[in-house]
């Protein structure tokens, strides 16, 4: 049944709320849905980048002429011939660009994996040949890779928080507590390892440069690119419909600069597909963390001195901060408390943001800390942490903007069968199985970024919703539609939501779980003031009614509070006593994080978040080869993250906890689903075998050196 | 006369038989997606680690980046394109649709070509690595989640799909017995 947009306020009420296959769910399961790489241009050249195979020298000699006479190759671009671009602005983010992405600009070689050369042909296997015979040659220089605890060039760096905090006396505090955990923990260099590889094509046309990529936020890439080669921003436009996966690193790179480099130079449309190899040095990763944790706590179990310690790495040209101390901030006060984030310089690619950035590592070493507390107090984990809930923000003294983790742990203890819990280690088997269960606390930032939006109702009695959205798989897409409708008071399937372009004006990007808040805010205002302006029995005139909206004052209006998601992380494992190898049998994970907008597609992402961090656990783990400076295994062999037979049944629910101060109640799951999870995994292999294991992976080896009961 | 680097191969492919000039050096991946705008077979990898390039040739499952263009002459192939019946989703689309089987939906393709073949390598009695009894006279084994997970796990997924995709696979499968069912009677 259709009715005319005018007698729209029929109150069609509750798409928000219910469950809603994708909307381009179809095309994704016939194949038909294109991604940067499926989109076909006339006349398409096919760039093949060069990376360098030293880990820090310089370039002395490119044999581009050796090259540019084989078959079909069109150019080479590379220090000596490439544009200069200007890197010296800061971006949107508030961050300066990685300069691996501005290549070509110099001679020098800053790690292994850094690009040197784009060789551009007519078919991708000509120019995957000549890629592979262009000789370069290097001046050779010593590298440094050696990541650890003790590096005496660390620094403490402020990324998207200060440095350090620190409150009270920490050393009195530890000597005056009846218990005290003084821990190391790390985390290895981990890739995010999408499954579609970033791609771009440029064109120019019509004097607009325009790039079809994958990206996670076309505002935030078209306004990389236009800084970058000083264009006008209206002369940039960047669209990315579907995107096959992001996780924090599809941003601004080096292949979306080298196709408008190659574009620009042959005047004809030219594509950049990264392989899969050069993913793991061109387009960021999770730095590798070692993590000093000191807990004190009274005798029965709450705390008096907290402190966390973070060190990452990162590159030489880019500093990048993996706030692994962030966590502590919000979830546990003590009269002492101190945090600190340093990182040390190395020759190594950039890290960037991946899923949970600080989070994810942090909170595997804090709520592993809190579960050896628990352990040394003999109280039980979920009641110890009840007993350290604080009633504000511990460094901010910010009210929260609804704490509902004690909510979480008591669903998640009934639903999981938690009750009656037996906290010795290493007394219950399966045949050749030790068993054990696990929990951990989780919290992200609730977060919003400015966005504007236009609604159109058309004269045909449907709507169309334009937004620089980016739907990277979290179901954006779909959950706007749902948004509109309720805001337009119509059924969504007369809702077409568009995204994915830069030329629909400023939008956040997909990333900080901030995606469909910050979206999802601009479009109920452009919907609700159309409705208003919408008069009923009078016909919407052919070319529509459009209202535009734009979200920057609201969000700068809104009242400062912890703001955050939270979470309740339950695993059940078996460890093999014979071969070390250790399964999770099952998961489940409560979370407290806002209004759900579709559950069908939320606990989808829950629970991909939640895989992550039985694949961080136990897989993950990407290793540097000190005589080359490169990961080695550089693929998706070498490289393990979790398949089908890894990961069982996990179930991911919530509890009722909608924002008061957003209009949809919308707080953001797109990266809670992982914090704690993989120390759920890793207190449970405690419970199974009486070993903490402190540093990720647990694999099979580690299990079997630590021993443990008949292990 | 220098050797030649293409041949003129006809692939048959979704029924249709196309003619065309390759690069030796093309893989099935490659003809498909930048030859014949058949896209929907996705690169992940482009090594054979990942399966999203999975499509079925002569009716199994075939990671089509290490298999060349010219080597699939005279095979049938069916990729993603090729699997529903006309405007009629086939029941492995349809429960991953229902049940949310993918997120960013990349890997997709080649889960449901893999997870078609699944349902008939299972019917046709092909033991996995978990299969307790493997004796032919056994018939095929229960298609548990485990069985599914296992026989499923050369297709990769980030996004952390897997539990749906298993349920949707026991879906589609649970129907495809229905449906033989249906034939016998």
């Amino acid at each position: 049944m259709t009715t005319a947009p005018t007698t729209g306020r029929t109150p069609v009420t509750g798409a928000v709320g219910t469950a809603h296959i994708r909307v381009e769910g179809r095309d994704k399961v016939t194949g038909a849905a294109r991604y940067a790489g499926d989109v076909p241009f006339a006349d398409l050249a096919h760039g093949r980048l060069v990376l360098s195979t030293v880990a820090r020298g310089r370039i002395r000699s490119v044999g581009a002429s050796g090259v540019l006479g084989m078959p079909g190759v069109l150019a080479v671009l590379h220090h000596g011939n490439a544009p200069r671009v200007d890197t010296d602005y800061t971006g949107i983010l508030g961050v300066p660009p990685d300069p691996t992405a501005a290549v070509f600009q110099h001679d020098r070689i800053p790690h292994a994996g850094w690009p040197v050369a784009l060789v551009v042909a007519e078919t991708p296997e000509q120019a995957r040949e000549a890629a592979e015979a262009l000789v370069v040659t290097y001046e050779r220089q010593p590298h440094d890779i050696a990541f650890r605890a003790d590096r005496p060039d660390a620094y403490p760096v402020d990324g998207h928080m200060p440095a350090a905090t620190e409150k009270g006396d920490l050393e009195a505090g530890l000597a005056a507590s009846a218990h005290v955990v003084d821990a190391e923990y790390t985390t290895p260099e981990e890739h995010h390892a999408m499954m579609e590889p970033h791609a771009a094509t440029a064109r120019w046309d019509g004097g607009r440069l325009e790039v079809v990529d994958s990206n996670q936020g076309t505002t935030w890439v078209a306004d990389e690119l236009a800084r970058m080669f000083s264009l006008e921003p209206s002369a940039v436009r960047v669209r990315s419909e579907h995107v096959g996966g992001g996780f924090g690193s599809k941003g601004l790179r080096a292949h979306q600069v080298s196709a408008v480099m190659a574009a620009t130079a042959l005047r004809r449309p030219v594509r950049v597909v990264l392989t899969r190899r050069q993913m793991f040095s061109l387009t960021g990763y999770r730095s590798p963390t070692t993590q000093r944790i000191r807990l004190g706590a009274d005798a029965d179990g709450r705390l008096r001195a907290l402190e966390h310690r973070s060190l990452n790495q990162t590159s030489t040209v880019w500093e990048f901060v993996e706030p692994g101390a962030g966590p502590a901030r919000v979830m546990y006060d003590a009269d002492a408390h101190r945090t600190v984030n340093e990182v040390v310089r190395l020759d190594v690619p950039s890290p960037t943001w991946m899923r949970a950035p600080g989070e994810a590592p942090g909170s595997f070493a804090l709520e592993a800390a809190l579960d050896e507390l628990a352990e040394k107090c003999g109280v039980d984990p979920i009641e110890l942490r009840l007993r350290n809930e604080p009633e504000r923000g511990p460094v901010s003294g910010l009210p929260f903007a609804g704490r509902n983790l004690a909510a979480c742990f008591r669903e998640g203890a009934r639903r999981f069968g938690w009750a009656g819990r037996d906290p010795r280690p290493g007394v219950r088997r399966d045949g050749r199985w030790l068993l054990g269960t696990g929990t951990a606390a989780a919290s992200f930032p609730a977060g919003a970024l400015p966005s504007t939006a236009a609604v159109t109702a058309e004269a045909d009695g449907t709507f169309t919703v334009r937004i620089a959205a980016a739907d990277i798989g979290t179901g954006a897409r779909t959950a706007l539609t749902l948004v509109a409708a309720d805001a337009l008071r119509v059924a969504p399937d007369r809702v077409r939501v568009r995204i994915g372009d830069s030329d629909f004006g400023p939008a956040g990007l997909a990333g900080g779980s901030m995606g469909t808040r910050s979206w999802a805010w601009a479009v109920t205002v452009a919907a609700e003031e159309l409705r208003d302006r919408l008069l009923p029995g009078v016909a919407v005139p052919p070319e529509g009614v459009t209202v535009r909206s734009d979200t920057t004052a609201a969000l700068g209006a809104l009242a400062q509070k912890e703001r955050h998601s939270f979470g309740a992380q339950f695993a059940e494992v078996a460890v093999d006593v014979t071969t070390g190898e250790v399964r999770v049998r099952r998961m489940l994970g409560i979370f407290a994080a806002g209004r759900i907008v579709n559950p069908l597609t939320a606990r989808s992402q829950l629970v991909g978040g939640m895989t992550w961090g039985i694949s961080m656990a136990l897989h993950e783990e990407a290793v540097r080869d000190h005589a080359s400076g490169g990961v080695h295994g550089a693929d998706l062999a070498g490289y393990h993250i979790a398949t089908h037979a890894d990961v069982p049944a996990i179930e991911a629910d919530w509890v009722d906890d909608p924002d008061p101060d957003d209009p949809v109640g919308i707080k953001g799951i797109g990266e809670v689903g992982i914090v704690g999870a993989a120390a759920a995994v890793a207190n449970a292999v405690w419970h199974a075998t009486g070993v903490r294991h402190r540093d990720l992976p647990i694999r099979p080896d580690r299990v079997l050196r630590a021993g443990g009961p008949r292990v | 006369m220098a050797p030649s680097t293409s041949s003129t191969v006809t692939l048959d492919i979704n029924g249709e038989k196309h003619t065309l000039s390759v690069d030796h050096r093309t893989t099935l991946l490659d003809a498909l997606r930048e030859r014949l705008d058949l896209t929907g077979t996705k690169k992940g990898c482009d090594q054979g680690q990942c399966g999203a390039c999975t499509v079925l040739v002569d009716g199994r499952r075939t990671v089509s980046c290490l298999q060349l263009a010219v080597a699939a002459e005279g095979r049938e192939i069916t990729t993603v394109e090729g699997v529903a019946e006309g405007g009629r989703l086939h029941p492995v689309q349809q429960a991953f649709l229902d049940l949310d089987g993918f997120q960013c939906g990349y890997c997709t393709p080649g889960q449901i070509c893999s997870a078609v073949a699944v349902i008939e390598e299972h019917a046709a009695g092909w033991p996995s690595a978990v299969t307790d009894d493997v004796r032919p006279e056994a018939g095929p084994p229960p298609l548990t989640p485990e069985e599914i997970r296992e026989r499923m796990s050369g297709n990769l997924c980030r996004c952390g799909a897997y539990a749906p995709i298993a349920e949707a696979v026991a879906r589609a499968a649970a129907q495809a017995r229905a449906g033989a069912g249906e034939a016998v009677a």
